[in-house]
């Protein structure tokens, strides 16, 4: 942090800096930034914040630096949602209390930091073996792919007051997340987080693409902007 | 020469074996716990916290007259493959790809434990 205030005391912006020092000294308390991901479920209940080791193969720079400076929870039930349910009148409910909003940073750290996100890039095989294919689908059509066809709703927003909540929300992933990212983690979550709460439903390719189109589509809806 | 080389290979093979994790093998109560309570709930009610908006609610474990009618291979088919396998809903996913079938054996006798039943009874 002495080394951002100096910057900025120099009138220089933090992203100039290759390393500003934050992912290191402070990111690390909750997230995992050298691999390799949890092995074990022991492993994976003790974890406060999303593996960030492969994140330039993960998210979208900018959205990042977004995020960042105004983060809002993806997952509404935490990373692990055990840790933050309880029982309910109707079913079990998410218990808020329990939950920490994520650090907010500056725009020249978030910068920085995004910066430094992009360089971990773990897991370059798999991004590799992605093609996504240009193609559109209908909100209608995707809705029906996603929710119908797969269940995916069971545990994924689709919209902020629809579907599942143990997963993280998916009508803001387009924005959040690289495309061949989306298409290679639904191939094959194990490959990129062996004890992911996850399935692999074993998707065929086609169906892969459409989630890829279909989540942009969300993300480009007005009532999702994030 | 075999012989000599024996030594070499049965070291290099016990490094090796030492250099790869083993995936060890989950507990039922931590699978439950980690996959199953999301949807099924923290009693095994069927009232879990994804519930809230699906069409089909997910299977009450603690329910010993719906229970008892399904086999043990039946459930096995269930969790592995998936609700479809068995004609039940898609919701309900194939988890094949998450635990292995001594796992998915152990999770059979956890919801036998949930239920207090077993098949028939």
């Amino acid at each position: 942090m002495q080394r951002i205030i100096f910057a900025a005391l120099l009138g220089i912006s933090g992203a100039a800096f290759a390393d500003s020092g934050i992912l290191n000294k402070d990111c690390v308390s909750c997230h995992n930034i050298t691999g390799p991901a949890a092995q074990t479920l022991k492993e994976a209940f003790a974890k406060k914040g999303p593996a960030l080791f492969y994140a330039g193969n993960k998210y979208r720079q900018e959205w990042l630096v977004s995020w960042l400076q105004k983060p809002q929870r993806i997952r509404p039930a935490g990373l692990y949602y055990g840790d933050h349910i309880k029982i309910g009148a109707k079913s079990d409910e998410i218990d808020a209390a329990t939950l920490k909003d994520h650090v907010v940073l500056s725009k020249d750290d978030a910068t920085a930091v995004a910066a430094e996100l992009m360089q971990l890039k773990a897991h370059d095989d798999l991004i590799a073996k992605e093609k996504i294919e240009p193609g559109t689908i209908t909100k209608q059509n995707g809705e029906m792919n996603f929710d119908k066809f797969w269940g995916c709703m069971a545990c994924h927003l689709i919209e902020p007051e629809f579907g599942g909540l143990s997963g993280p929300e998916l009508y803001t992933a387009g924005k959040r997340l690289q495309p061949e990212f989306i298409a290679s983690f639904i191939r094959n979550p194990q490959a990129w987080e062996p004890k992911t709460w996850m399935p692999n439903k074993d998707a065929s390719n086609g169906s892969i693409q459409k989630f890829v189109q279909y989540f942009d589509v969300l993300s480009r809806e007005s009532a999702n902007a994030k | 020469m075999l012989n000599k080389l024996s030594p070499v290979f049965l070291l290099a093979a016990i490094l090796l074996a030492a250099a790869i994790p083993a995936q060890a093998k989950e507990t039922a109560t931590d699978n439950y716990k980690a996959y199953c309570m999301q949807c099924h709930g923290l009693e095994g009610n069927g009232k879990g916290v994804n519930a809230r908006d699906m069409a089909v609610m997910p299977r009450d474990h603690t329910d010993a007259k719906a229970m008892s009618g399904r086999s043990d291979e039946m459930l096995f088919k269930v969790i592995k493959e998936g609700g479809t396998s068995i004609s039940k809903s898609n919701l309900m996913p194939p988890w094949a790809g998450t635990f292995t079938d001594e796992e998915i054996k152990d999770l059979v006798v956890h919801l036998r434990t949930l239920c207090k039943c077993k098949f028939g009874t």
